[in-house]
């Protein structure tokens, strides 16, 4: 049944339902609502969890590696700076291969300062090595909050779940709640393989030399590409609990014959979607929804732009001095087919711009105008810049 | 698709006006979707919160810039510039006004409908907190939800005293103004696609 929920209670809620043991966050900006929500479950007696509140990002980051690797489910949450203040530590998680889910309340990072919705904090970490999943909407993110814990234990990889800051985190709509025993039904209780114990010592995240070091990476981006089957088949069995599909590793929506498709991240598809059927374009136009950004679905991804003439990537971050991040690796997979489409890549929506309906016929632009190279801030107002910054 | 835009000041409840009716849309098998636009939050500093009630799910989340509605905490921020901007063509002010809704009308140049709220408010709560009453107002001028849904919503929120409160605030608030006034604007807009 739906129920009217702000995003940030609705995954507050399903973390509850996946019964952590440990959850530990930095209770102020920037984070969400999500653990504040956590905070009240635990201190009604809603929710048995061991609580901590912290004095940082990088200790909530810290708190979550000990307790998973003592055996705990552990969750944390956090946004932007906070997101760089642990970076340090989640490269750390990942490298010892340590299932946690933590949310990732995507926001713009400083300089200037911004608190404000686009993707650059995870984008930021995206070699961290963790498995990144971004949602559409915030039933996704219940939903793909529950499917994470069931990954993470099963590939024993660390999961990012990104929605983005404000535009979900504060929107209220409706959202189904699983109950409980959907989700014992799912997610059985975990046993870390690697749980530290005084009468089976091993250690973790020791030095090695350059003669191991290379192996450990290997092993790592192995897993991690590895870890895409899990991803489909955990969003097919919670298919089968809940009647949702949150989309595997990516999705695509639209008629079959077009040629032409947009590719994006998180909660501007619903918007895309909306202007699909208010502006309807010249053309056919499919829709991309890409979910899963860590591991990139390269095969995946090729499968569903064979026959495309066109991708168009719209993204909510960028690598100054490069371009588009998601852009080029859209462009790196879709080479290695026999005839790529062109792939054109735009940023819009920076640290909380709005991105309107109208977004739709500028970015399918791109097909009846000269290229202007390979990259384009879509939503820039030039005028505001001096002339030598335009 | 009915999109509103609340404008308000941080402490006079514009997050919460918009979330309880969104909420209201769901006790009627509808759709509803409420998000605030925040600042740099602060007690007093002018914010919008904005509002989609539908028939399906709403897909869209950019922000509302052509409402047919407008509700406004503080007469005050009648004097800001873009608060009114967007309104769609025969959409529709309702103002927390000590005014009566005539010389507000004359004073703005359109047609509004003032509500005492926060004088209501003070006196049933107690506090300057006005947003149930414009609610109230609001649901009464548009009969597009109903006011049990409105206390049903209110009954989610709140509890106790406040509740109570609230509840009796509401009452009272739908009284102020003509029912089914605006009717006929959500038929309109009903015609128009999701």
């Amino acid at each position: 049944m739906l129920q009217a929920l702000e995003g940030s209670q609705a995954v507050a809620q399903a973390v509850a339902l996946c019964r952590p043991q440990v959850i530990a966050a930095y209770p102020i900006t920037p984070q969400t609502h999500i653990v504040e929500n956590i905070s009240k479950l635990v201190a009604d007696g809603k929710l048995r969890c061991e609580f901590i509140s912290v004095e940082s990002e990088f200790s909530a980051a810290s708190v979550v590696l000990g307790a998973a690797l003592a055996g705990s489910r552990a969750y944390t949450a956090s946004a932007s700076q906070g997101i760089l203040l642990m970076a340090e530590v989640l490269f750390n998680i990942a490298g010892m291969r340590v299932p946690i889910v933590m949310t990732c309340a995507n926001r713009a990072v400083s300089s200037p300062l911004s608190i404000w919705n686009d993707q650059q904090d995870s984008m930021a970490v995206r070699d961290a090595g963790w498995i990144q999943l971004y949602c559409a909407d915030n039933q996704e993110a219940v939903d793909t909050t529950i499917q994470a814990y069931r990954i993470a234990e099963r590939t024993e990889l660390p999961v990012m779940v990104c929605m983005d800051g404000f535009t979900l985190t504060h929107t209220l709509e409706g959202i189904d709640i699983p109950n409980q025993k959907q989700v014992d039904a799912y997610l059985p209780p975990y046993q870390f393989s690697r749980t530290l114990d005084p009468r089976n010592p091993i250690s973790l995240g020791t030095l090695v030399g350059p003669d191991f070091y290379t192996e450990a990476r290997h092993s790592h981006h192995q897993a991690i590409l590895n870890a895409q089957a899990e991803i489909v088949s955990a969003d097919q069995d919670w298919l089968a609990i809940s009647g949702r599909k949150t989309g595997g590793l990516l999705s695509v929506e639209g008629p079959e014959q077009a040629k032409t498709a947009i590719l994006a991240i998180g909660s501007v598809l619903g918007t895309l979607r909306a202007a699909l059927r208010e502006l309807p374009p010249g053309e056919p136009v499919k829709l991309i929804k890409l979910r899963s950004f860590r591991p990139f679905p390269t095969e995946t991804l090729k499968a569903a732009c064979k026959d495309l003439d066109n991708v168009i990537v719209l993204e909510r971050a960028l690598s100054p001095g490069s371009g588009g991040i998601i852009g080029l690796e859209v462009l790196a997979a879709l080479s290695e087919l026999p005839t790529p489409p062109r792939v054109h890549n735009f940023a819009a929506g920076l640290g909380g711009r709005d991105i309107p309906l109208e977004i739709l016929p500028k970015l399918l632009s791109v097909l009846t105008e000269p290229n202007e190279g390979r990259f384009k801030i879509i939503d820039v107002d030039l005028e505001k810049l001096p002339v030598e910054d335009r | 698709m009915i999109e509103i835009r609340i404008h308000g000041r941080g402490g006079q409840g514009n997050v919460v006006a918009a979330y309880l009716l969104a909420m209201a849309a769901f006790e009627e098998q509808r759709y509803g979707q409420a998000f605030p636009n925040f600042g740099a939050e602060r007690r007093g500093a002018p914010v919008t919160a904005f509002v989609r009630i539908a028939d399906r799910p709403i897909q869209r989340r950019n922000q509302v810039r052509h409402p047919t509605f407008l509700i406004i905490q503080d007469q005050a921020l009648l004097q800001v510039p873009g608060v009114t901007d967007g309104l769609k063509p025969g959409g529709k002010i309702l103002v927390n006004s000590s005014l009566e809704s005539a010389e507000l009308s004359k004073q703005l140049g359109q047609q509004a409908i003032a509500l005492q709220a926060t004088a209501l408010a003070k006196k049933i709560l107690g506090r300057p907190v006005p947003n149930t009453a414009l609610l109230a107002a609001f649901f009464t001028l548009t009969e597009m939800l109903s006011q049990d849904s409105l206390a049903a919503v209110l009954q989610k929120r709140f509890k106790g005293d406040i509740l109570e409160k609230n509840l009796q605030l509401i009452q009272e608030g739908a009284q102020q103004v003509p029912a089914g006034l605006w009717k006929e604007k959500e038929e309109e807009s009903n015609a128009a696609s999701a």
